[in-house]
């Protein structure tokens, strides 16, 4: 039950943050920032009940029993759709990050939300709700009850409290995830049928639904209609046209919510979902995937150098580093793979902290246009420092978690694909060459000595600090987090034939 | 209990402080942890050395392992052999003094916290890199060095000139690092480790000297080096990273961060001797800069862009040693290097110092009796740049000029080219002196420097001088097959090359027996001037084939090209919902007529199917 509780803390967290605001507007805050923290303290209870073998243990992909934690209720039994929750290694680091994040997000919209607080936490608590849920739940249409639930909040938040544009954003963020949560719906409803017509029993279930032989044009559509749906929300490359315009015109809480949480939901799916369920038709589609994932790299940079919007920089610095996610994912070995689930964390933070950078700036100076900033180090050192830190952290600088991401996908990957990876590897290169150039623009240059702008205060440097403290720590020793999902690896890797890589290499040999 | 960790950890915790600080640490205090603290890795690093020449015996300390992965095992953890023993040494030696040095240098300046954070950061990355015992943790110091020396470089972040020349030297090196990463993935695949003592074995186990392996991985491990290291093609950097502080200059653009390079391939020299075709590629590139650099240096007035020119030739020197398989004449170069080039750089540093931050050597002169401790520094660095007999430099490039010559079949030419290289060597080296030392004074210094700028130049004038008769503990670690005995007649010419420079130096610039301004002011001298003055044009080059299309890509692509796609969806559904909009007029007769319409039509596809 521990999960419900988990889940449900935070949609009720919501309700009670959005009604305190009837009796002052500071109180929400205080109510999100306490449910968070006590959902926060609530898994870390879960995690530390556990006994330390059960995390060794492999989770077996047909039996929730063996997982850390699993809960089976019957919902609407008529079409064999359960509530039901699992657990392990992976989704446990997952839920931690989210809630970790949520942490940030609420300490970043403390002064700058001036309206309808409550009704703001609210959407946060519920948008965090959803993720949790995503990242927990195995029955496949309780997964797309999930997907949505963290949609509709997100949307709210970028269309109630974006900046100018905010209405052209929400939507276009609305339209891309709804239609592809959709295709994602179709394609569940065709999977339940197909294994009801195998196994003779209609069920949602991942662990009955998990390595039904799956053949033909149909089956092509069906996963195609997982990967667009995760890939829009990773976002690959070409679906990732609508993270731009969400995240210039989300307020900061959301832009971090976005870049730190929700891009994974998509890699996250990805990993549990569409390679294992379909693991022919992936192996066969890994070029193509992998191909998809370099040009998002390449793509995302290229672009990312040409914004004027520092917001837009970030956006599209995402859409780089996420393409490596997606290289990880298909190149499927284990280095690669921990690379991927690596780079989920160390994105998350590192992304998350430039965007509460961009929110601060934009606070001060009620712009986003680099072009009016430069020189920012002289007012706003310890701003510059941290921007400086999160440039190099962004550009894959050893010692810090993004490096050890990308080094292990790219290791990883040159194993099966040499020729991709040489490709990809230019992204380090021109990672290079839009975070220096973001930190020109904005932190370095002749500074305005009339500009009067404030330096990051105790509540800001705290937020920052706990994120550079991880980004070291995971470059430093990652050995935790690799130890935590490795047990889920290896179940995956068990679960889809060994011979994928192969598969991979061949299919790619004969293209 | 081994010492062997404090030695990057001590600057580290140094920086570390300073950078907690923010700021408010007060200078004096600042000053003393800088300097402090690489003062007490240099003891730790004069135990560690004396422990070895004790009994020539490797120290090795694992700290941690850094990830797990299969059988993918990097650990943090050091290995200290007689190489590691140079390379510390010169570190924490030649950067002690030149920290030192920069507390004068930089004292008025109110961020020298931030200074002396990143020039301990700096040492730290520094000394991880020639203490890894994997080439993970070197990769690690190797990028911890270029971030430093793109701080160091940025410091005076104000002047956007300073950033452009800091993202260059930057983003230049990364190139050379993504195909080092390359090496490094192609090395692990094929061989199952990074541990560089393993890995070697295993290739020697496994390769045929000549495979395509091995050259494949020598030769993305030679990208890396040469990036660092500022060889062709990638040394278009090291000149414009002359905007960050003079002593910067001295450490990381001279003495240490640039022949990280030379030292990558001293490293795994075994597994380069696999390659013979990245060898000669290694000796053509070293020879190539060390004459291209040289030529250029002739040709400039900026006296850090003249050193840091003449910094890109002696490394050309080390890698042609590499090259021919000198490899212990190779460190020895690079450590009689460090302390000459330390200390021209200190001794520019002193001028531009005391002379209201000039940089153009024409604005100079006569600074012979005004400076003379600067002058004595400048002469005796010049003379060991130059190869003078028995100066420092002149053992080292002794070395490398007669292994050339033995190497078999393109020996001579090899030795040729160097020799013309020491010619250009000696006669830039003392272009220099004559101009800025002799002659008229043009600007008068406002200061002499102190005590804290004279020691370490006073120290590096020594070491420059003695240098050359160090024995360095290298024996069993690298390879010298030393040089078969040559005549007397290629050693009197090696030795006299220098002194003949000299010569010509002092009949163009100090004796105007041949009147080098009617020189330049004909159009063939003017047109090799320009020609030289802009580095051959390289950089114009490479402005011209990669900057411009990337940035004239990122600028036509700016607005998103992909949503063309999706505007035209959007367009396309607009379109549709402005035709069938006309339906739709709420008039009654309208619909009934397509009612009646759509029936007929419906009949009539039945009645025809019935038929």
């Amino acid at each position: 039950m521990s999960m419900v509780v988990l889940i449900g803390l935070l949609l009720i967290g919501g309700v009670i943050a959005w009604w305190t605001e009837r009796i002052n507007s500071d109180w929400p805050r205080w109510v999100a920032l306490a449910t968070v923290s006590a959902a926060l303290l609530y898994l870390l209870r879960i995690a530390a009940s556990l006994s330390l073998e059960s995390f060794e243990l492999v989770p077996d992909p047909h039996d929730g029993a063996s997982w850390l934690l699993h809960l089976k209720l019957a919902w609407i039994p008529r079409f064999g759709i359960n509530f039901e929750l699992a657990m392990d290694g992976l989704s446990l680091l997952l839920v931690a990050l989210t809630l970790l994040l949520g942490l940030i997000a609420i300490a970043s919209s403390w002064s700058e939300i001036d309206f309808k607080t409550g009704f703001f936490q609210a959407n946060l608590l519920w948008t965090l709700a959803g993720v949790c849920g995503v990242f927990l739940a195995l029955d496949l249409f309780l997964f797309f009850l999930f997907w949505e639930v963290m949609l509709i909040p997100m949307y709210l938040l970028i269309a109630i409290w974006g900046h100018e544009n905010s209405g052209y954003a929400a939507m276009k963020f609305f339209i891309f995830t709804q239609f592809s949560g959709l295709l994602m719906l179709l394609s569940i409803v065709v999977l339940a049928w197909q294994g009801a017509a195998t196994n003779g029993l209609l069920s949602f279930s991942y662990f009955d639904l998990l390595g039904l032989p799956l053949e033909g044009p149909l089956a092509w559509v069906t996963m195609l209609g997982f990967f667009i749906a995760f890939t829009v929300k990773l976002p690959g490359f070409p679906f990732h046209t609508w993270l731009p315009d969400a995240h210039t015109q989300a307020p900061t809480a959301g832009s971090v919510l976005l870049a730190g949480i929700l891009l994974k939901t998509g890699a996250y799916g990805l990993l549990r979902f569409c390679i294992p369920l379909f693991p022919d038709i992936s192996a066969q589609f890994a070029p193509v995937a992998m191909g998809l994932g370099a040009a998002g790299v390449i793509y995302g940079a290229i672009l990312a150098f040409g914004q004027t919007d520092f917001k837009r920089l970030v956006a599209y610095s995402s859409v780089s580093h996420m393409g490596f996610v997606l290289l990880g994912l298909y190149a499927w070995n284990t280095l690669a793979l921990q690379g991927a689930v690596m780079q989920m964390v160390a994105h998350g933070v590192s992304t998350a902290a430039l965007f509460m950078l961009a929110g601060s700036l934009q606070q001060r100076l009620h712009t986003r246009d680099m072009r009016q900033m430069g020189g920012l180090w002289h007012q706003a050192p310890r701003m510059g420092a941290c921007a400086m830190f999160f440039a190099l952290a962004s550009l894959g600088l050893p010692g810090l978690g993004n490096f050890v991401a990308e080094f292990l996908i790219l290791l990883g990957l040159f194993a099966v694909q040499p020729w991709l990876c040489a490709v990809a590897a230019l992204g380090l290169i021109s990672a290079a060459i839009y975070a220096l150039w973001m930190m020109q623009q904005t932190f370095q240059g002749e500074p305005d000595t009339d500009r009067q702008m404030r330096d990051f205060n105790g509540r800001e440097m705290l937020a920052m600090t706990t994120m550079i403290v991880a980004l070291i720590g995971l470059g430093l020793y990652p050995q935790p987090v690799l130890d935590l999902v490795q047990p889920t690896l290896d179940a995956l890797q068990h679960e889809v034939r060994s011979d994928f890589i192969r598969a991979v290499a061949t299919t790619s040999a004969a293209q | 209990m081994t010492v062997l960790w404090l030695i990057p950890f001590l600057p580290l915790l140094s920086a570390t402080l300073m950078l907690l600080s923010a700021g408010r640490m007060p200078r004096y205090l600042a000053a003393w942890l800088g300097v402090g603290s690489i003062g007490l890795a240099a003891v730790c690093v004069a135990l560690v050395a004396r422990a070895y020449l004790a009994d020539y015996q490797v120290q090795e300390l694992t700290l941690w392992t850094w990830m797990s992965i299969d059988n993918f095992t990097p650990r943090i953890a050091f290995r200290v052999d007689g190489l590691t023993v140079v390379m510390m040494s010169v570190i924490t030696g030649v950067g002690f003094l030149i920290h030192l040095y920069s507390v004068e240098f930089m004292w008025e300046d109110e961020s020298i916290c931030r200074y002396f954070a990143y020039m301990n950061l700096f040492v730290a990355a520094m000394l991880l890199l020639v203490m890894a015992d994997n080439l993970l943790l070197l990769y690690l110091g190797w990028e911890g060095v270029g971030a430093c020396s793109y701080l160091l470089v940025g410091f005076w972040y104000r002047d956007p000139d300073n950033g452009r020349a800091a993202r260059k030297a930057f983003i230049v090196t990364r190139i050379g690092d993504t195909a080092m990463a390359l090496g490094l993935f192609l090395l692990f695949t094929e061989l199952g480790t990074l541990d560089i003592q393993p890995l070697m074995a295993a290739a020697n186990d496994r390769w045929q000297i000549g495979d395509t392996l091995p050259i494949l991985a020598t030769a993305l491990l030679l990208g890396g080096a040469l990036g660092k290291s500022a060889q062709l093609p990638l040394h278009t950097w090291l000149p414009d990273a002359m905007a960050g502080p003079t002593p910067v200059s001295a450490l990381i653009h001279a003495a240490t961060m640039v022949t990280a390079g030379v030292y990558l391939i001293a490293r795994l020299y075994e597994l380069f001797l696999l390659a013979p075709p990245t060898l000669a590629v290694i000796a053509w590139i070293g020879l190539l800069t060390l004459l291209l650099a040289a030529f250029t240096a002739l040709a400039q007035k900026d006296i850090k862009r003249i050193l840091a020119y003449s910094t890109i030739s002696q490394i050309g020197y080390m890698f042609l040693a590499l090259g021919v398989g000198a490899f212990a004449s190779s460190i020895f170069h690079l450590v009689t290097h460090a302390f000459f080039k330390a200390l021209l750089f200190l001794a520019a540093g002193a001028v531009i110092h005391c002379l209201h931050h000039e940089h153009n050597i024409f604005r100079m002169g006569g600074l012979r009796t005004r400076l003379p401790v600067v002058f004595l520094s400048f002469l005796i660095g010049s003379a060991a740049l130059a190869a003078l007999p028995f100066s420092s430099g002149f053992f080292s490039k002794e070395g490398i000029l007669l292994s050339a010559w033995t190497q078999p079949g393109i020996g001579p030419w090899l030795w040729a080219g160097g020799l013309l290289g020491a010619l250009l060597t000696s006669i830039y080296s003392f272009r220099l002196v004559f101009i800025v030392f002799f002659g008229e004074t043009q600007t008068e210094p406002d200061r002499q420097p102190g005590w804290q700028m004279a020691v370490p130049l006073i120290v590096l004038c020594v070491l420059s001088l003695v240098g050359g008769w160090f024995v360095l503990p290298l024996s069993g670690v690298l390879p010298d097959p030393g040089h078969e005995p040559v005549s007397h007649l290629v050693e009197y010419i090696s030795i006299g090359t220098p002194l003949l420079g000299l010569t010509i130096a002092y009949l163009l610039y100090l004796g105007r027996q041949v009147s080098i301004a009617s020189l330049m002011a004909s159009p063939a001298g003017a047109a090799v001037q320009s020609f030289w003055y802009g580095g051959a044009h390289i950089d114009k080059l490479y402005h011209l084939l990669l900057v411009r299309p990337f940035t004239g890509l990122a600028h036509w692509w700016r607005n998103e090209p992909v949503d063309l796609l999706y505007n035209a969806l959007v367009w396309m559904t607009r379109w549709g919902h402005g035709r069938l909009v006309v339906l739709q007029t709420g008039e009654l007769r309208w619909y009934a007529t397509s009612m009646v319409f759509g029936l007929l039509l419906l009949l009539a596809i039945v009645l025809r199917d019935s038929a």
